[in-house]
């Protein structure tokens, strides 16, 4: 081992979106727009899977190299 | 029960199926010496990604889940999609909590979320409550999952006038799960997790495509449903979110999200991974399920849509909304795909109630008998005790659902996952940080064990007509505000507990009181499979830190 292995990365503050954006109800609860036949309540939850794949995704790709 | 007969042979056919698998699975990936918990209770800690991803996907998304929450959509609308911010929060929140345990768990060969609260704190006694919590709350979850199958068997007709024949089936499918896990230990669930999730992800998408054509698209669903709720005289009911229920809705998810990675099954999946990638990649991998999730809950909305009326309940005059899916596949498809159906969801109770019973009883041997019965157990003994310790569990879950009104089992569930959540100061802050006192951890789990309580007891449930645990949403007035606003028991009980734990931490400390020693070093937590220091763990025959007081 080189240098201390720590889990460290700024990259890791971005894990707060995903965390954060689904709670903020304001942002969704409406029937209008509606998308396929969805109210916005549904669809724009569902899309907010699509943002937690996302950033996870990237903080680990981000983070992959860094711990050797 | 002769029009069921085809649904009736397919479920049969694939439940005997899956348990043979599961007596094969002792043989999958065989360990040299399965006497050993490390084989037994975590698979030899040696699951990729593919494995990791069914078995915690099995082990999260329970029967329970697949039948409650369409009926809670069913019965009350937007307030049950709760579920789905839940699963997309809780990825992202524990992505760099779970390698920690994973890592310190790894290199001190820990089994048991109580096991590193033990090494950690320096204190058997705080081990001992997070160990007691995490097998009280798991008892309920074990139970639930029969009431998942039961309310498939109810609708196949598979019921008896006596209460005995009402639950033969379930006594023998458990009395099976039983024996494939005593011999296989958590090998058993992982190999069927492919059957199940891989017959769950057809049937929804099969149903999520083809009703909606049925019924006349996604659009005229939504409406039906809107149509109902306007019509019903509940106030908290809609496809929308109201004024008053939306603190709820969100502290509901996030209060849900943090309990669920502390219950002991959810741990025993996650250490059952062979390292730290395995665990990051599926926190983006697992949301595959939150989609399945979403997808389920809205066939509540279908079963609106298509006129499903609930069957009776156990008591006379209420209903069982848990049947309305279990009717909507009965309705709508061949029975020949509703016998899929239904295979798929008491396969889906099988995963979770097997893990679940591991994870209990993993907790049981190394927190309870090797600390206070027997310090000097062997690796055999403590495998063997784990074993009985599996039956015994299962044996009290059937035994809840013969003696006890389902409704005490949904009682005791959400109470389970207001108690697992107390276990979080001590298990997620302990894991960044010793600066809580172990025993203001010990004073902060009472306190909020205790206004946990206080407060679902308060809760009356205005449509079954119970003056108490009526659900877990606490309304804000009776702490005195002027709102008709409800709130989360859990998420107020967790952040007293925090409080309560940081205020005793600077009483104890400034009269000195002993704070014991920590066993784990800072490097502990970044440990990663191939570590020098783990393979030579592996092969001693005491396990360092449990051993040393």
């Amino acid at each position: 081992m080189d240098r201390p292995r720590t889990d460290k990365s700024p990259w890791n503050w971005l894990l707060l979106i995903p965390i954060v954006v689904p709670l903020l109800t304001f942002l969704y609860n409406a029937d209008e727009p509606r998308i396929a036949g969805f109210p916005k309540f549904y669809w724009l939850q569902f899309a907010f899977i699509l943002l937690g794949v996302g950033t996870t995704t990237l903080v680990y790709r981000m983070t992959k190299g860094g711990r050797r | 029960m002769s029009d069921h007969i085809t649904e009736i042979v397919i479920f049969t056919f694939l439940f005997l199926l899956v348990s043979g698998m599961g007596f094969v699975a002792a043989r999958w990936r065989r360990p040299t010496d399965m006497a050993h918990l490390d084989e037994w209770g975590l698979g030899g800690r040696s699951f990729g990604g593919w494995i990791t991803w069914f078995l915690v996907g099995g082990d999260l998304y329970t029967a329970y889940t697949f039948v409650a929450v369409p009926a809670l959509i069913f019965g009350a609308g937007a307030a049950g999609f709760f579920a789905v911010p839940y699963t997309v929060i809780i990825y992202p929140l524990f992505f760099l909590i779970l390698i920690r345990l994973w890592s310190v768990s790894h290199r001190h060969g820990f089994v048991t979320p109580a096991d590193f609260v033990r090494s950690r704190f320096d204190s058997p006694t705080l081990a001992l409550v997070v160990a007691i919590t995490g097998i009280v709350a798991t008892m309920p979850y074990i139970a639930l999952q029969l009431i998942g199958i039961e309310a498939v068997l109810k609708t196949m007709g598979v019921t008896g006038e006596s209460a005995f024949a009402r639950h033969l089936p379930i006594i023998i499918a458990f009395a099976i799960l039983a024996a494939y896990t005593y011999q296989s230990g958590l090998r058993a669930p992982a190999l069927i997790a492919f059957v199940k999730d891989t017959l769950i992800y057809i049937v929804i998408l099969v149903a999520v495509l083809w009703l909606p054509y049925k019924l006349g698209g996604w659009g005229a669903i939504f409406d039906a449903a809107d149509a109902k709720f306007q019509a019903s005289p509940a106030p908290g009911d809609g496809i929308l979110l109201n004024a008053n229920n939306q603190v709820q809705y969100f502290t509901l998810a996030l209060g849900s999200a943090l309990a669920l990675f502390l219950y002991p099954h959810s741990i025993t999946g996650v250490l059952a991974s062979k390292n730290r990638d395995v665990i990051k990649r599926n926190m983006s991998a697992l949301p595959a399920y939150s989609f399945l999730l979403g997808l389920i809950a809205l066939l509540g909305y279908m079963a609106i849509a298509a006129g499903v009326k609930p069957l009776p309940g156990a008591t006379a005059g209420s209903v069982d909304n848990n049947t309305v899916v279990p009717l909507l596949f009965d309705q709508q498809f061949p029975s020949w795909f509703t016998g899929i159906a239904f295979a798929a969801i008491g396969i889906g109770a099988l995963v979770p109630a097997a893990i679940m019973s591991i994870a209990a009883a993993n907790l049981f041997t190394r927190n309870i008998y090797k600390e206070y019965l027997r310090k000097d157990a062997t690796h055999a003994q403590e495998a063997s005790v784990a074993k009985i310790t599996s039956l015994v569990v299962k044996i009290g879950a059937v035994a809840c659902i013969v003696f006890l009104d389902p409704q005490f089992s949904i009682d005791l569930q959400l109470i389970g996952g207001v108690i697992i959540l107390q276990t979080a100061p001590a298990v997620v802050v302990g894991l960044y940080t010793r600066w809580l006192h172990r025993g203001a951890l010990i004073a902060g789990w009472a306190a909020g064990m205790a206004l946990g309580f206080w407060m679902l007891w308060q809760i009356p449930n205005a449509a079954t007509g119970r003056a108490h645990f009526g659900g877990s949403a606490f309304p804000l007035s009776e702490f005195g505000f002027d709102t008709k606003k409800t709130i989360y028991v859990g998420f107020v009980a967790v952040i007293v507990n925090f409080l309560v734990a940081a205020v005793v931490t600077l009483a104890l400390r400034a009269i000195k009181t002993p704070e014991g020693t920590d066993h784990t070093a800072p490097d502990d937590y970044f440990a990663d499979e191939g570590d020098p220091r783990i393979e030579k763990h592996r092969d001693d025959t005491t396990v360092d830190t449990i051993s040393s007081t």
